[in-house]
């Protein structure tokens, strides 16, 4: 990996679904060993942005290059060794248990001659001991709860062991309890394993305290990015959420904290 | 919350990720079932011949008089029954994982009835029974690709459902249509004919559906077996996974297509296996993914033992297989979505 020019990029970019532009010369590049997370507000097209990064999308004009190379130029397997993604919404096939959930991430590793290792035993029991279901490993995925079955797409994510990850909206339907335990399972993954991480979050509190690389966009293109510390400003908020806000420092973590402005300030607190 | 399970077992996840015991067993006790039946269904008929005597003939040690009924009469049909119920099964089994939905069998989205429209096509014109089966087998082929055309590329389950279903009934009314263009004579084969119906099956039908399987089976198991697994997660979680989707979803449906014309061409459209053999195997196994090798072994029994049923269930007279099918599959339905409603599943 070198310095200057990240693995991951996007460059001059349109996406489009059929005829429904989303973004037009869109760029963007992941810095090497960072947890990025892209904010915006709905349809601003971070999603879409994910969703081309994953090679799910391809870009009608412009590219989105992996070590230098189009993705979509490189064979499936190949990509899928390097870039892993947790999709918005998996269907866990009925019957299936956590382990064989997990060694399903293994899939791309195997091919019709070689069925499965001991790298592959391996690889699978650490995910699941780094995502804490280890216990869980016999059960069936659908009598989990909502926090546990998230833990155990993101096994199965780890599995895939790529050092890149993509995570499209992984808090989404967990309650604040849980959305923190993922997120800081996540920032883990991130420090102890050196992965770089790309995460689409609606929170910009839990954006500001867990990023290390923020892309703030709007309709369809980067607002600014950089250190959260530099890029969440109650201006930015402002002009990109519409929304009045404070910026203060998070008490916990010094980060950003984003304080929306009371509806009626100037008003008597009394009227309702 | 519910109590962490604190059983850990020592056995490696390779073996629990890999086969389970419980498949391996269904599929065993599956093809143990049909080795019965075939037993008893070679061994009965105008010249009954004792299972002993059948097993030793099947192991080339037999009289002559028994060798020519089973080997040249009756094992032409039993190899035919054996196939097609394969056929029909791994068919109904990938068609079911493609569309992730369990009533999405190829009898219900119109590949069997694009079979069947161009069998009575030819049926109503005075062709060959060749002519037939090739035209069985174009019909369903085509019938499954004009599906895809119109579902579209981004190929979804539902919408496959939705276009295959007015596939069905767009080809229902043209056969409908056909028959009353037919005159009396014509109109008697081709509704024996779709029906379902092993009668008088020789080699000539036997060959080329084994030839079929021969090809198409192995294919299925090794090139899309895994894949087909992999893209029960949903679309976007399979390509991350690098499974080539539009491909493998493509060559799965065509091979699938593949055996359940060649299915019609041999027996017609023999209903209701397509469906309940995978889905039983399904409920027995428990597993996920499309359990290709128990629906396989599941669809032999069903079709050998409703071949079975349909020679010597009525004393005076043989039934097509296709009765008996219709009536076990039917039934099975109904009983289903019984007690799936009670257990508050749909």
């Amino acid at each position: 990996m070198t310095g200057q020019t990240p693995r991951l990029s996007g460059n001059g970019m349109t996406l489009a679904y059929d005829k429904r532009v989303i973004a037009e010369e869109l760029s963007v590049e992941i810095p090497d060993g960072s947890f990025t997370v892209i904010i915006g507000p709905n349809a601003c097209g971070k999603s879409t942005l994910l969703r081309a990064l994953s090679r799910l999308l391809k870009p009608s004009t412009g590219a989105v290059l992996l070590d230098g190379r189009d993705v979509h130029s490189q064979p499936t397997r190949t990509v899928a060794k390097t870039i892993g993604l947790l999709p918005q919404s998996s269907t866990a096939p009925d019957g299936i248990t956590v382990a064989e959930l997990v060694a399903r991430g293994r899939y791309p590793h195997q091919s019709i001659l070689r069925r499965w290792s001991a790298e592959d035993e391996r690889v699978v029991t650490e995910s699941m001991e780094a995502t804490g279901v280890a216990d869980l490993a016999d059960r069936h995925v659908d009598e989990l709860s909502g926090g546990q079955r998230q833990r155990v797409w993101l096994a199965m994510a780890l599995a895939q062991q790529t050092p890149l990850l993509l995570l499209d909206e992984p808090t989404t339907y967990l309650d604040i309890a849980h959305q923190i335990e993922v997120l800081d399972l996540c920032a883990e993954l991130h420090e102890r394993q050196g992965r770089t991480l790309v995460a689409v979050l609606h929170d910009l509190n839990h954006a500001a305290r867990y990023a290390s690389h923020l892309i703030a966009m709007k309709s369809g293109r980067v607002a600014r990015c950089g250190q959260p510390g530099d890029v969440l400003t109650a201006e930015l908020v402002e002009e990109v959420f519409g929304l009045p806000c404070r910026v203060i420092d998070d008490p916990e973590t010094g980060t950003p904290l984003v304080v929306p402005a009371a509806r009626r300030l100037a008003t008597s607190p009394q009227q309702v | 919350m519910t109590a962490v399970l604190e059983k850990r077992t020592a056995r490696p996840i390779g073996r629990k990720a890999g086969v389970r015991p419980r498949a391996v067993v269904v599929g065993l006790i599956a093809v143990l079932g049909t080795f019965v039946v075939s037993v008893f269904s070679l061994g009965t008929g105008d010249f009954d011949i004792a299972p002993a005597d059948v097993v030793t003939t099947l192991f080339g040690e037999g009289n002559p008089a028994h060798e020519f009924i089973i080997g040249e009469l009756r094992l032409p049909r039993l190899i035919t029954a054996i196939a097609v119920g394969a056929a029909l099964a791994a068919g109904g089994a990938v068609f079911q994982s493609l569309v992730r939905n369990p009533l999405g069998s190829p009898d219900m989205l119109g590949v069997t009835n694009g079979a069947s429209t161009a069998a009575l096509t030819v049926i109503i014109l005075g062709g060959t029974s060749t002519q037939l089966s090739i035209a069985a087998v174009l019909g369903g082929l085509g019938a499954t690709l004009l599906i895809q055309l119109i579902a579209g590329r981004a190929l979804h389950g539902f919408r496959f459902i939705l276009v295959g279903i007015g596939m069905a009934a767009i080809l229902t009314g043209i056969s409908g249509y056909l028959l009353t263009r037919g005159v009396q004579m014509e109109n008697a084969r081709a509704l024996l004919w779709l029906t379902g119906s092993l009668d008088g099956r020789d080699w000539g039908q036997a060959k080329p559906m084994l030839v079929v399987l021969a090809i198409v089976v192995p294919v299925l198991l090794l090139a899309c077996g895994p894949g087909l697994k992999i893209l029960e997660m949903g679309d976007d979680s399979a390509s991350a996974l690098g499974v080539p989707v539009p491909l493998l979803r493509n060559g799965a449906l065509l091979s699938a297509a593949l055996l359940v014309s060649f299915a019609a061409a041999s027996a017609g459209p023999v209903n209701f296996v397509a469906l309940i053999a995978p889905h039983l195997a399904k409920r027995l196994t428990r597993a996920p993914g499309p359990n290709l090798l128990p629906s396989i072994a599941v669809g032999t029994l069903l079709l050998t033992g409703a071949d079975f049923a349909a020679q010597h269930l009525l004393q005076e007279r043989t039934l097509p297989v296709g009765v008996v099918t219709g009536l076990v599959g039917g039934g099975y339905l109904v009983w289903l979505l019984t007690t799936e409603r009670r257990a508050g599943r749909i």
